[in-house]
């Protein structure tokens, strides 16, 4: 549905009104469409070691477009600081001197786009002031204004650097704020053509009819997979419309029945050469205070969204029909972190999924070098948002630094990163793409 | 010439409405529209050119002369696939099954949809014919007095319109009341009937239970099953039911609204191809149809007993097994269309009755016996419903899983239609 505020905020009147009662100014944000440059403009990128930027860093954001300038003269898209250098606290004051002149240029929809050496537990004086960089991009994200952003990269290995840079200085990433990723060792070769990062492959994403399962089935029928949509035959009729959308095939699939890693295994060996992209994406909510749920709202719920995840991907690790290199993404929420009022159950699930993508890595990084990953949506605009009371969604729609609710593609974005080859060095992590919310970011 | 197998590569089908439900505002070319897109969208045939798309539907609109290249257009399948009409009343959708494959196995072509779909709810009404007559006359005239003068033979009761019926126009008899007839003739018992219903809403609940449906429906308005299907009925509850067709008989009328389909609405359709057509496609085949035969029975001047309405796939049976050489006990799923519960029985009757057999099929011996244990195992059209054109697709796409299922097999099917015909055919894993 229309964010009618937003569109209001962003009319002359409107904007003009906002602007002098001091109610909060969302920005259309900067998306990506098909063609578009990773950036709109160019891009200061710097060190904080006091040294020119690194080559490989410059020559990788040249490769993917990207137009790179010393200083800001005029408005800038993006600010990259290098910052692995960073091991003492006065190493900080050259992050300040480096962001301080180009905040003030930095355009609409700007990235600014830490990257850090992650603590090692070795030297407490260096993990304190590498960890201090996430408390520089949390704050700075919150400051920024007009839909601008700011992510830290953790890098611990090069490989994946490309298409992390790709997917946070673009469109992409639209409603990813604050927040930090670890890029670890793996294997992340570049796709033959960036535009189309998963051809060839086959994906299959649960809970597909509708939303945000079916952004997911079209941004990675996008980007070149071949995408099998499952859901419950009751939403067979939706699914089949997102199927004929996408170019890929349905398959009415309860993920919580006792049958389905079966059901799904045979499917994969009859219809496809292996799976290379899974997507737990199927999820419900049975939302009730604890004091008054009762034990069909509780079971359901860890069922669907948790134990169906756990048993699926067990069968396919057993099994041959997960190619190597695979990716698995796992739908937790921002519930998963923070909690909500009336969804023990369902904050149940979502923090359990942080913990299976955690503790499944190795097992998936042994399988070829596959990975296991979680994404966290925030508040989304869907039909199951619209349902909600409007004076309830409007706020919740504003408690964000982006100050509005993020749209399917947004989630599907960060699944199609997660997804694609050159992701391999991400494994175990949960990304929200939340806008920073400002509950439990 | 040597000739190719037709593969049965799945089928789909949108659940069964009772008519004047789920579908009432659904017009022929909607359902049939769906179901292609379901067929599409399970399949991966979006902007697929295939060999052909044949399908009917028994009751239609006088616009819908092209309701299948309609539907084609209309769905997401390349709008270059050639499109067919068919219609031999609820022989249609089993009809264009055999069309199709015949044309794969001829080399013809390499791949097909047969489909048939059927409202009772989105009906064409007519207006009746003095009325007709007189707007053509209308139309003919050529002055103003002339038109005057064909239009002062109007009269009050020519707004009554007509509205189509179930019956037959050469004896102006229900097919209910054909059927009757039939069902008093053999001797088939209230009892027999009944059971035969509850057995069939028994299996198909049970079936959707299972999941053997999920690869074979897609939802369509709102609606996940046939609902027609009542789990819970019994033969105690069907016992309670009055007649409703042969009250002539009196006590001895035996045809209730439980053992007797009621109008529905719905559309079926099923994939075929050859087996390197669904190779290439990396398309699993459930199953290969080997055979098909039509008969057809004077039911106007035959005999009242072995001429029935619906007693055609009678005569055509024995012809198709001795043609393949098979007996009933090769096969390991027998489908026969329940249009009514009495068919179904009069004609296991008739294949049983040795008389019968000598004196109209010719055979030494009896045809033989079914058993029970492989008949519609997963429900038929007395739980499902039948929009006439439809069933033909809902029996082969179940048939062809059910044999996939069990990995080898042979299923028969058998259907009965209006104008004394019958339609049977064979399929194999």
């Amino acid at each position: 549905m229309s964010d009618r505020y937003l569109n209001l905020v962003n009319s002359p009147i409107g904007s003009a009104v906002a602007s002098r009662v001091g109610l909060p100014q969302p920005a259309v944000l900067r998306r990506h469409r098909a063609g578009d440059p990773i950036l709109p403009g160019p891009a200061v990128v710097g060190s904080a070691s006091g040294k020119k930027a690194p080559a490989a860093l410059v020559k990788a954001l040249t490769a993917a477009g990207v137009e790179v300038v010393d200083s800001a003269e005029g408005s800038v898209a993006a600010l990259i600081l290098d910052a692995r250098s960073v091991a003492a606290p006065a190493d900080l004051a050259a992050v300040r001197e480096f962001l301080q002149p180009g905040l003030r240029t930095l355009a609409a929809s700007g990235r600014v786009l830490v990257l850090g050496t992650p603590a090692d537990g070795v030297d407490a004086t260096v993990d304190a002031s590498r960890q201090a960089l996430d408390g520089i991009v949390r704050s700075l994200a919150k400051e920024l204004r007009r839909g601008a952003t700011a992510n830290l990269l953790w890098v611990q290995d090069e490989a994946s650097l490309a298409s992390a840079l790709r997917f946070f200085l673009s469109g992409k990433s639209a409603y990813v704020d604050g927040q930090p990723v670890l890029l670890g060792t793996g294997t992340a070769p570049a796709p033959k053509n960036w535009d189309l990062p998963l051809a060839g492959k086959t994906a299959l994403v649960t809970g597909a009819a509708r939303g945000i399962g079916a952004a997911i089935a079209g941004t990675l029928a996008r980007d070149g997979a071949n995408v099998i949509v499952a859901d419950l035959t009751q939403a067979g009729e939706a699914l089949a419309n997102v199927a004929n959308r996408t170019g890929g095939t349905s398959l009415h699939l309860d993920v919580a029945a006792d049958n389905a890693p079966q059901r799904l295994l045979d499917h994969l060996a009859a219809h496809t050469d292996g799976l290379d992209i899974l997507v737990h994406n199927a999820g419900i909510t049975r939302d009730k205070l604890l004091a008054n749920m009762v034990p069909e709202q509780w079971d359901s719920v860890i069922a669907v969204n948790l134990a169906s995840q756990l048993t699926i991907n067990a069968a396919l690790l057993a099994s041959d029909q997960l190619s190597a290199a695979a990716r698995v993404v796992c739908l937790s929420s921002t519930t998963g972190f923070a909690g909500n009022r009336g969804q023990t159950n369902y904050g149940a699930t979502k923090a359990g999924v942080i913990g299976l993508v955690r503790a499944s890595a190795a097992a998936f990084a042994v399988h070829g070098g596959s990975t296991i990953n979680a994404v966290a949506p925030g508040f989304i605009d869907t039909e199951m948002t619209a349902k909600m009371p409007f004076a309830t969604r409007e706020v919740a729609r504003r408690l964000s630094s982006l100050n509005q609710a993020g749209l399917p593609i947004d989630v599907a974005e960060a699944v199609a990163w997660l997804s694609s080859p050159g992701a391999g060095g991400v494994n175990g992590q949960t990304l929200r793409v939340c806008g920073q919310n400002l509950v439990g970011a | 010439m040597s000739t190719r197998r037709a593969a049965i590569v799945g089928g789909n089908r949108i659940p069964f409405a009772r008519s004047n439900g789920a579908y009432a505002h659904a017009s022929n070319q909607d359902m049939l529209t769906a179901t292609l897109d379901g067929l599409v969208a399970r399949f991966g045939l979006q902007d697929e050119r295939l060999g052909e798309v044949a399908a009917g539907a028994v009751l239609k609109h006088s616009r819908d002369f092209n309701l299948t290249r309609e539907a084609v257009l209309g769905s997401t399948l390349s709008h270059d696939t050639p499109a067919y009409d068919v219609q031999q009343a609820c022989g249609t959708g089993l009809e264009t099954v055999i069309l199709t494959a015949n044309k794969i196995a001829l080399g013809q072509i390499d791949s097909a949809v047969a489909a048939g779909v059927d409202t009772t709810s989105d009906a064409p009404i007519a207006v009746g014919e003095d009325l007709r007559q007189i707007l053509l006359d209308v139309n003919r005239a050529k002055s103003v007095q002339g038109r005057l003068k064909a239009l002062a033979r109007l009269r009050p009761n020519h707004v009554v319109p007509t509205i189509p019926v179930n019956s037959e126009p050469r004896t102006g008899k229900s097919m209910g009341e054909h059927q009757a007839i039939t069902t008093h003739e053999w001797g088939i018992s209230r009892e027999a009937q009944d059971e035969l219903a509850a057995a069939s809403h028994r299996n198909l609940a049970a079936a959707y239970d299972r999941g053997f449906f999920d690869d074979l429906i897609t939802p369509y308005l709102g609606l996940a099953r046939d609902n027609n299907l009542r789990p819970d009925t019994s033969v105690a509850k069907l016992a309670k039911l009055g007649p409703a067709f042969g009250k002539a008989l009196g006590d001895e009328a035996t045809m209730t609204a439980g053992n007797s389909t009621p109008l529905t609405d719905g559309a079926s359709a099923v994939l075929l191809s050859t087996d390197e057509w669904a190779a290439e496609h990396n398309l699993p085949v459930l199953a290969h149809f080997v055979d098909g035969e039509t008969g057809a029975v004077d039911y106007v001047h035959g005999d009242v007993k072995e001429d029935g309405l619906l007693m055609a796939p009678v005569y055509a049976m024995p012809r198709l097994l001795a043609r393949n050489g098979l007996t009933f006990a090769d096969f390991d799923f027998i489908e026969i269309h329940e249009a009514f519960a009495g068919t179904v029985l009069a004609t296991l009757a008739a294949w049983e009755d040795a008389d019968f057999c000598k004196r109209r099929l010719g055979l030494d011996k009896p045809l033989g016996s079914i058993d029970r244990a492989k008949l519609n195992v997963n429900g038929s059209s007395l739980a499902a419903g039948h929009p006439f054109a439809a069933t033909g697709g809902r029996i082969v796409a179940s048939l062809a899983t059910m044999l996939n299922d069990s990995g080898s097999g042979r299923g028969l099917i058998s259907i009965c239609a209006a104008g004394g015909q019958g339609v049977v055919a064979i399929l194999e894993k």
